[in-house]
């Protein structure tokens, strides 16, 4: 469907687009260099990121009707629903000081933190795989599968399960992992990524399940009628009922890890997730290093946000801990317990401006009110991570030379900065990067030329203002007639979407100056 | 040696080494102490208001509750429950002290097992550790006699919680936890609702992998 969606799965070899720099040293102690390497330099399989090409993938997105359609229909209901559950909690506002607050005291003693709850998950008799890259992380989850027998694995949705494309090294090893999440399985079964991080199958429509279910479901009755959603979701249920139960090993990921107890936290709706880590007889936790929070209290506070700034709800239906394996006389639960704990960069952004992502919960809300990710959906950005959080987050994880344009793929309306439950600067951050672009030179030549116009101009207020009174003249008299201009030289890129309105022959400045003059300012 | 490479980038970020020793003591002491953080204000309430809150949560959430005065009326709630949805009165119980003690003789159509949940069981009856009216949860914390599979496995779950075993926010039910069971069982699930799915088109759909159908058998003994 889009010109990425087959890329994902694409051969071996660098990403198209931009080759890495070897890049001077950029103020500050973040080290692109040394994660661009950990992430996509391995695996002939990866998901091969293609935000270089966001661009080319947000005109494929704007010009696909059956994605346009799915964003016009769900765009407005997720905004609905998170106001609404916000307006039904007075201390909501309140409640997302205490969830940055939180985070900001976990970021800051992070290193105690992990630790506590290394020693904790060890004390439950489970055990821990600290992974250092993708590469590691991958390898830790196949060894476990190997040594647990495993021909088939079930997996809860998981993003760092994405961001590290572990499914892909079990199948290249014999080992079948079946996504269980219900828009996580389909999107296996189109081989595409996730276009949103809570609803992965966003981007599609009605239609597409059923064309995917009769293509995969081959020993189903190809007659069979799919008159409603309910009937996708019967046939989806008992079919993976079936795998639930022979699954050797079950693969989540983790919403929060809490220190104190050593436990780790899931947030769903289905209750896929807890038949993932209930029925086999080996659960798998792939947790990135910042899920760790202090206290069960701690988390409470954090669940409290989450959900109301994702879904809408008060709370997901099934919020699960787990702490460890099946304890003596216990009926059911898994036998072994295992956390693969990934950094994969993220350590990296500890002590940078970047610290701040680290604060993320996952919840979308930066996505679901963004106006950009509205107009082009999540597989543009090319990679795991759509919409601002992604577009502050890719850059940090695959290198800005390759993720550059994310960050200026924005309007700046900070609609997501006012809706995220923690508080993350997101609009700053992403400035942050224009500047670590134009610092490293990435940005493009002309885009520099024009910058550095602007900004000799800019210097000189009073040449500043002269040439800008004389543009807005120019353009006024030139634009009186039809009052906008549908073409304009040096913007075409800029007209093709929109018309430009033409200036009604005076600046800001110099009106501002007149009414002051004339005394008719209030 | 991963874990030291990540520790060190960390401090290295942090432009620091190891904690030292005193603020590492005093973190220890907020762990100790795990201090509660704001708590709303809507489940600030009179017990008898926080059973109603408790009560509208649940519906909200598209569960439904019975209230009964006693446990001995527990059976014939049940019963009629099943009935009602036109359900098999076949159903997998946890094997739990308070479950046991109720007369399910006296409905001799019941056929019941103990256990855990297999995957032909098609109603399952759990005991409820806590209730928390905030927002209509029920907490399943896992041992031998709470198996887990009972939260999930069958299409209609059925639980059976004990007015005075509700609480107001999700902090009290922790140290119901802390208190009763001195530490963190393997598995502890918070359940809102039956189980659902917006993943076609963002629109809800109810029973998605777990039960379609969840009901709680409220027992008023709060008195």
């Amino acid at each position: 469907m889009l010109a990425n969606g087959e890329a994902v799965h694409a051969g071996s070899g660098r990403p198209r687009g931009i080759a890495p720099l070897a890049g001077r040293g950029v103020a500050g102690t973040f080290r692109e260099a040394a994660i661009r390497g950990k992430v996509g330099a391995t695996g002939d399989r990866m998901h091969v990121p293609t935000s270089a090409a966001f661009k080319q993938n947000a005109h494929a997105a704007i010009d696909d009707p059956g994605l346009q359609k799915a964003l016009a229909r769900s765009g407005p209901s997720f905004i609905a629903r998170r106001a609404a559950a916000a307006a039904a909690l007075p201390e909501f506002e309140e409640l997302r000081n205490t969830a940055r607050d939180i985070k900001n005291h976990t970021l800051a003693h992070l290193d105690f933190y992990l630790e506590t709850y290394a020693a904790n998950v060890e004390k439950a008799g489970g055990t821990v795989h600290w992974c250092a890259d993708a590469e590691a992380a991958r390898e830790a989850v196949l060894k476990i599968c190997q040594a647990a027998g495993a021909r088939t694995v079930t997996k809860g949705k998981s993003m760092i399960s994405e961001e590290i494309a572990v499914n892909d090294h079990l199948e290249k090893h014999g080992i079948t992992p079946v996504e269980t999440d219900l828009g996580e399985y389909i999107i296996q079964l189109r081989h595409e990524l996730p276009s949103h991080i809570i609803a992965p199958a966003f981007h599609l429509n009605l239609e597409d399940w059923e064309e995917a279910f009769r293509k995969s479901h081959t020993d189903l009755p190809a007659d069979r009628v799919f008159a409603e959603r309910r009937d996708i979701l019967t046939e989806a249920r008992t079919k993976l009922r079936a795998r639930f139960l022979a699954a050797d090993v079950g693969i989540t990921g983790a919403n929060f890890l809490i220190a104190e107890t050593g436990t780790s936290v899931i947030v769903t709706n289905e209750g896929n997730g807890d038949l993932t880590q209930t029925l086999p007889r080996v659960h798998i936790v792939l947790a990135s290093i910042e899920k760790v929070v202090p206290t069960l209290e701690d988390c409470t506070s954090l669940l409290r946000v989450l959900a109301r700034s994702a879904t809408g709800q008060d709370m997901s239906v099934y919020t699960t801990f787990s702490t460890g394996p099946r304890r003596d006389a216990d009926l059911d639960g898994p036998a072994e317990y295992h956390v693969v704990l990934v950094d994969n960069g993220r350590s990296a952004m500890i002590g940078t401006e970047f610290q701040d992502m680290l604060r993320c919960i996952r919840c979308a809300a930066c996505m679901n009110h963004c106006p950009v990710y509205g107009a082009v959906g999540g597989h543009a950005y090319g990679w795991v991570y759509p919409g601002p959080m992604g577009s502050v987050l890719t850059p940090a994880l695959i290198g800005v030379d390759q993720a550059g344009l994310l960050p200026n793929a924005s309007t700046f309306c900070g609609k997501c900065e006012s809706v995220c439950p923690v508080k993350i600067p997101l609009p700053g951050l992403m400035r942050h990067w224009r500047e670590r672009e134009f610092e490293r030179h990435l940005t493009p030549a002309t885009q520099r030329r024009n910058l550095g116009l602007w900004a000799w101009f800019a210097r000189r207020p009073s040449l500043y203002r002269m040439a800008t009174r004389a543009a807005a003249f120019a353009l006024g008299v030139a634009g009186r007639k039809r009052g906008r201009f549908a073409r304009m030289p040096f913007a075409g890129g800029w007209t093709q979407g929109r018309d430009l309105p033409a200036p009604e022959g005076d600046t800001f400045f110099a009106r501002y100056a007149q009414a002051q003059r004339d005394g008719t300012l209030r | 040696m991963s874990r030291e490479a990540i520790l060190t980038a960390i401090r290295r970020g942090l432009r620091r080494g190891a904690l030292p020793a005193d603020q590492a003591a005093m973190l220890r002491g907020r762990l100790a102490q795990h201090p509660r953080q704001l708590i709303p204000a809507r489940s600030r309430l009179p017990h008898p208001q926080q059973v109603e809150l408790f009560v509208r949560n649940v519906e909200k959430e598209f569960g439904t509750v019975a209230r009964v005065a006693s446990a001995a009326e527990v059976p014939v709630a049940v019963a009629d429950y099943l009935a009602a949805q036109n359900l098999p009165s076949e159903l997998v119980m946890a094997p739990h002290s308070e479950l046991q003690a109720i007369p399910w003789a006296e409905r001799p159509m019941l056929s019941i097992r103990q256990g855990r949940a297999e995957a032909t069981d098609a109603v399952a009856v759990q005991h409820a550790f806590a209730g928390i009216a905030e927002t209509g949860t029920l907490m399943f914390p896992s041992a031998p006699e709470r198996p887990t599979t009972l939260n999930v496995l069958a299409d209609t779950a059925i639980a059976v919680l004990r007015t005075s075993r509700l609480v107001g926010a999700y902090e009290e039910a922790w140290d119901l936890l802390r208190a009763e069971l001195g530490g963190m069982p393997r598995n502890v699930m918070l359940v809102t609702g039956p189980s659902r799915s917006a993943d076609i088109e963002q629109t809800l759909e109810l029973g998605a992998h777990g039960p379609r159908r969840l009901h709680v058998v409220l027992v008023d003994d709060a008195g």
